[in-house]
């Protein structure tokens, strides 16, 4: 049995909808990449899986549980924690308190302590009583990764880390993956960048319109068969 | 010196102000709802003490201690119950609630206590003063303002040195993201609630000690607390007793130069400061 699936899901924003019968699943220790071009519904797969789009019961499970209409705040208490897309630190909070808040109301007990985030990104220490919303984009997103870790999630979301980053700084951030991993996470990222997604997953999904056209190991995806998943047939 | 008394008592009178301010303003910051019924809220306070002073024959401060929790609680089923529904996007629709709120306040005081105006009695302090040469203070002006920055730093120690606090401004930024921290909004902004119900009660403490209520005076408290919280700059506290301190001065030159420009004065005050700083002294510096 998968750590975390879902099952037919379906979403979308009032009439709008957005997702039509998606069904993926992650295993322990695996990690997944969702590619797709914008507006395929990525984003609001991971809104579905994290609580803050309301599904029925039955659309995400997640150890044997359905979790699919439970809130965002109660999602995160049972070890699914979201770095959403934009970062979307809070402006009001210091780093450090970005990073603590993560952890709220919960005592953690696992790998992630506060030390252990800023072992992992040394900057955030020295930037630590800043306001998170002051730093450059690649820290932001440290931080916004670490705010998601310190509560010691079974299964990470990452929606888009590499947006609008440098090269060097993508590759800075990549580079924690593998202790996020080692660490006990399964991890599903999100990737506009499918050179980035190939690279660090052992499964690949990619999805159009809001339906998963193609999956596979990153080894058996050809070229063309990515492009016509991504762009459609047609393109 | 008149104008210094004139002065001093004015700062003083900004205390009593900071206090009715300080709960619309702390709910104002986290939650973005303008509490019309605010004013009300006080007098509902007063009357509760008033109650509990004369059925247990204690001092108004004790009788007050007494009302804090009952107020909290009342903020906190206040909030879960009826604000909560009504708080989004659109902020008429907490408007227009907060408003009915304070006619039913006012109605159901008028209906429990009559019309009558009444008075919390302190005894011998509430016409003691203290002589300092320059000025002659009243007791009770001092204490109001010295509890008003009691309130105030603690208001402010909880905001920024709690893990509740963390909660209120993440909250305040982004209440969807906060939500993703294992933070429930709805029971952030009930115990925000409740603790303003508390400050509330501290005001409703002064406010019936230093003069005489009846059940409709509310909408007048809640208009200085407003010019307050809106020459201070919305969101901060300090702010908040900068603006009430503001508007006192203001009233007591104007009654010391025409006792009819009292009120005048202090609404002159305000508008002066909005024209001079449209966002108030001490705007947040993001919104
Ligand atoms: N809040 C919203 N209200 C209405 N429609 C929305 C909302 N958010 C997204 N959508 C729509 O849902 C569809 C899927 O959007 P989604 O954000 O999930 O795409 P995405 O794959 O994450 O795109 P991107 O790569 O640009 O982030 C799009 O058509 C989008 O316009
Ligand atoms: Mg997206």
């Amino acid at each position: 049995m998968s750590l975390l699936a879902t099952h037919d899901l379906t979403a979308g924003y009032g009439d709008f909808q957005a997702l039509f019968g998606v069904d993926i699943a992650l295993d322990e220790g695996e990690t997944i990449a969702i590619i797709g071009a914008n507006g395929a519904g990525k984003t609001t797969l991971m809104r579905s899986i994290a609580g803050v789009l309301r599904n029925a019961p039955q659309m995400v499970t997640f150890e044997g549980r359905q979790v699919g209409a439970l809130p965002a705040d109660e999602i995160v208490g049972l070890g699914i924690a979201m770095v959403p897309e934009g970062r979307k630190l809070f402006p009001s909070l210091s780093v450090e308190e970005n990073l603590l808040i993560g952890a709220h109301g919960r005592s953690g007990n696992g790998y992630w302590s506060l030390q252990r985030i800023y072992d992992l990104f040394p900057i955030l220490k020295e930037k630590r009583r800043v306001p998170g919303t002051s730093l450059s984009g690649g820290q932001q997103q440290m931080v916004a990764i670490g705010r998601a870790l310190i509560s010691n999630p079974r299964v990470l979301l990452c929606d888009e880390i590499s947006l609008g980053l440098a090269p060097v700084v993508i590759r800075d951030i990549y580079a924690a993956l593998p202790q996020i991993q080692e660490a006990g996470a399964a991890v599903i990222v999100v990737e506009q960048d499918i050179g980035q997604a190939m690279k660090v997953a052992d499964r690949v999904h990619c999805m159009m319109e809001g339906r998963v056209t193609l999956s596979g190991a990153p080894s058996d995806l050809s070229r063309d068969a990515i492009h016509n998943a991504y762009f459609g047939a047609a393109a | 010196m008149i104008w210094i008394d004139t002065i001093a008592q004015g700062i003083l009178l900004g205390g009593l102000y900071a206090l009715f301010a300080a709960g619309l303003s702390l709910v104002f910051g986290i939650m973005r709802l303008v509490n019309l019924a605010h004013g009300d809220l006080i007098v509902l306070g007063a009357y509760l003490i008033l109650l509990v002073v004369s059925i247990l024959g204690i001092n108004p401060f004790l009788a007050a201690a007494i009302a804090m929790p009952v107020m909290f609680g009342f903020g906190w089923v206040l909030q879960r119950l009826v604000l909560n529904r009504v708080l989004g996007e659109d902020i008429l629709p907490p408007l227009l609630v907060t408003f009915g709120l304070s006619i039913v306040l006012q109605n159901a005081l008028l209906e429990g206590f009559t019309a009558d105006s009444q008075r919390v009695r302190a005894g011998p302090l509430e016409t003691a003063s203290v002589d300092l040469g320059a000025v002659t203070l009243g007791v009770m002006p001092m204490l109001t303002f010295a509890s008003a920055i009691v309130v105030i730093v603690a208001l402010n120690q909880i905001f920024y040195r709690t893990a509740l606090g963390r909660a209120f401004r993440a909250t305040s930024d982004d209440p969807v993201t906060a939500s993703l921290m294992g933070i429930k909004p709805a029971s952030v902004f009930a115990v925000a609630t409740g603790i303003a119900m508390i400050v509330v009660t501290i005001a409703a403490l002064y406010l019936g000690m230093r003069s005489n209520f009846d059940p409709t005076i509310g909408p007048a408290r809640l208009i200085y607390a407003f010019e307050a919280v809106i020459i201070g700059g919305l969101g901060s506290l300090w702010g908040t007793l900068v603006g009430g301190i503001i508007i006192g001065v203001a009233q007591t030159v104007g009654a010391a130069i025409n006792p009819e420009w009292q009120i005048l004065a202090g609404h002159v005050a305000f508008l002066v400061v909005l024209l001079i700083k449209p966002r108030g002294l001490f705007p947040r510096a993001y919104d």
